[in-house]
């Protein structure tokens, strides 16, 4: 593989990914049937020593 | 959770690690042994001698691990907090110690008598050892303390193994003590923030693969199904500052017996892998890390849900994905390609976004309990390191524009932008998260003084101000000499009259770091008597008494 074909990959097909991996990240932050689990997800740290109770 | 039918079976599990390391760490000790024998260099006979000692107590530590548990007084259930409580006291000793060698050499810039004209306490020996030790050795220690506590609480499980999250937590402070004597000694790789030589390099690469596997274990074995937040910037700082440090750090040895190697790149291509690595230490190591403890300390002391879920993941997923382009903007105007550089201050402005969404969500996970700023100072050291954090993140991405950068490269302002994030950001933040932890860890029901941690907070906040002010008009100033020409064309300063106007901001920035080390110096005072167990019933007295 020569550099100009490293770089033609990466500047088409590596932008290509690059782009639908962060929107596939942003769809899922703010897919609307996800709210109730990230709504519990943000209390996570204010109820974590249950686990440690039963020591 | 009953794991009792279970109980031999996983006793002789145990009994087959404990063996697998004994016979691991002797090997490696006999192996240290040869190596500090044959020698070819004083510094690898001393640095091997290290290695062999290490074994040593390795072995005598698992050994004393399995008396415990076939004396039935250790045990696996529960939260594995024994490491956590080694790495706060790590944290603090290593911090106390980074501050103060950063303190002596902010006096050497001031004083040059200072350097004692020994070649050992030189300030290019003795700086290196400044940045390694608040860097890797105060701020590794936090995040690897911080990292163990976290990911049990969140995943409601116990940390994966049992000898492995003791053979992280020692194997990275023989990784530090290695460090640090190398400098001292004049063994150095000369490349920022990476200077230990090849064999340190590869003994932090097998240090840091079993803390991702003890992340990972302890992911896997998770109780709660969702992973939170925190655990994501944990998890991409674990990995990487894996890829970072091995690829920067790729080095052919010129003895299998000597501490020198050289890099396997040269030229312009060294200088863009060293700041892709050097930028992403900073990107991944002093920020996804330290939002880690963000995302979980600022809820949870100020016992309000996250502002925003939503905007933390995008929040995370932005910062991974902006920050790991940023790294030429340390190279503006050098050997490096137009476009590359132009690549390099795009992707750090557009970091803007990330870095002052990911702020606005831990100033506004306070919502509904401002009040709670006036009486926990604790709570307060935590908010100010996030105000930090929004601070240095919109200095930062300001400086990288080429026209600024111009003007700012290569002077103090550079010096004063990393330490409002270092001190500001890092280390309060890390003072919070600590402040936090001890009482936790050492159930205790609170802190000896609430008092001592708003000293603490006033003096070190003082400090920090001094201190970048301090640098910002001695950078600015210095900046301007530089590039200041004449009628004719001819530089209007020599150097040495732009280092002699720099002294003064140079004792105010002391001043500044010797307040910050008094606070510190307070903290560690405050923390000992906390878990030396002064009763929390008096230390609540002096507080409610104000």
């Amino acid at each position: 593989m020569t550099h100009a074909e490293v770089s033609y990959f990466a500047q088409t097909w590596g932008l290509v990914f690059l782009v639908v991996m962060f929107a596939t990240g942003v769809i899922y932050a703010l897919w609307p049937s996800n709210k109730h689990k990230f709504d519990a997800a943000a209390r996570l740290p204010l109820d974590d020593e249950a686990a440690n109770k039963e020591k | 959770m009953t794991q009792i039918p279970s109980q031999t079976s996983s006793n002789g599990r145990s009994a087959m690690a404990e063996i697998a390391a004994i016979a691991a760490l002797a090997a490696g000790a006999v192996l240290a042994l040869f190596l500090s024998l044959n020698a070819a260099d004083p510094v690898m006979a001393f640095h091997a001698a290290l290695f062999v000692a290490a074994g040593a107590l390795g072995v005598i530590g698992v050994g004393y691990m399995w008396r415990q548990r076939a004396s039935g007084r250790s045990s696996t259930e529960g939260y594995n907090d024994g490491v956590v409580k080694y790495g706060v006291i790590a944290s603090l000793f290593w911090g106390i110690a980074g501050f103060v060698v950063g303190l002596y050499i902010a006096l050497q810039l001031a004083y040059p008598l200072l350097n004692l004209d020994l070649p050992w306490t030189t300030f290019g020996r003795l700086r290196p050892l400044h940045t390694s030790a608040v860097i890797f050795a105060f701020g590794g220690n936090v995040l690897i303390a911080t990292s163990f506590y976290v990911v049990q609480r969140t995943c409601k499980a116990r940390l994966a193994g049992e000898i492995a999250p003791w053979f992280v937590f020692w194997g990275y402070n023989l990784f530090i003590v290695i460090a640090a004597t190398g400098y001292l000694l004049g063994v150095t790789q000369s490349k920022e923030y990476a200077e230990p030589e090849w064999y340190a390099d590869l003994w932090l690469t097998i240090v840091w693969v079993v803390y991702l596997l003890v992340f990972l274990g302890t992911l896997w074995k998770r109780k709660e199904p969702h992973i939170y937040v925190a655990n994501w910037f944990y998890l991409a700082f674990i990995v990487t500052i894996a890829m970072l440090h091995i690829v920067n750090n790729l080095t052919l040895p010129v003895s299998l017996t000597g501490a020198k190697s050289y890099s396997l790149f040269a030229g312009v291509q060294s200088a863009l892998t060293q700041w892709w690595y050097g930028h992403n230490a900073v990107g991944f190591f002093l920020t996804a890390g330290f939002l880690a403890i963000m995302y979980y300390f600022v809820p949870k002391r100020a016992e309000r849900p996250v502002y925003s879920y939503r905007l933390s993941i995008v929040h995370f997923w932005s910062l991974i994905f902006l920050y790991i382009w940023a790294g030429p903007h340390h190279l503006h105007y050098t050997a490096l390609p137009d476009w590359a550089q132009t690549l390099g201050m795009t992707f750090s402005v557009m970091l803007w976004m990330p870095s002052w969404g990911g702020m606005i969500n831990g100033l506004m996970t306070l919502s509904g309990a401002w009040d709670k700023l006036r009486t926990d100072a604790v709570l307060r050291m935590l908010v100010v390191s996030v105000a930090f954090y929004g601070m240095s993140t919109f200095e930062g991405p300001m400086m990288s524009i080429k026209a600024v950068n111009a003007l700012s490269h290569y002077t103090d302002w550079t010096i004063g932008h990393v330490h409002s994030g270092a001190l500001g950001w890092v280390a309060f933040v890390s003072f919070g998260a600590i402040y936090c932890l001890v009482p936790w860890l050492w159930k205790k029901e609170g802190l000896y003084s609430e008092k001592l941690v708003s000293w603490h907070f006033w003096l070190s906040t003082l400090g920090i101000v001094l201190y970048i002010t301090a640098m910002w008009v001695s950078g600015i100033l210095q900046g301007l000499m530089w590039r200041d020409y004449n009628g004719l064309g001819f530089l209007e300063y020599s150097f040495v009259e732009t280092v002699e106007a720099m002294h003064p901001f140079y004792l105010i920035r002391a001043l500044g770091g010797a307040l910050f080390v008094i606070g510190a110096l307070i903290m560690a005072y405050n923390v000992w008597r906390t878990i030396s167990g002064a009763s929390a019933a008096k230390a609540a007295a002096p507080a409610l008494a104000e």
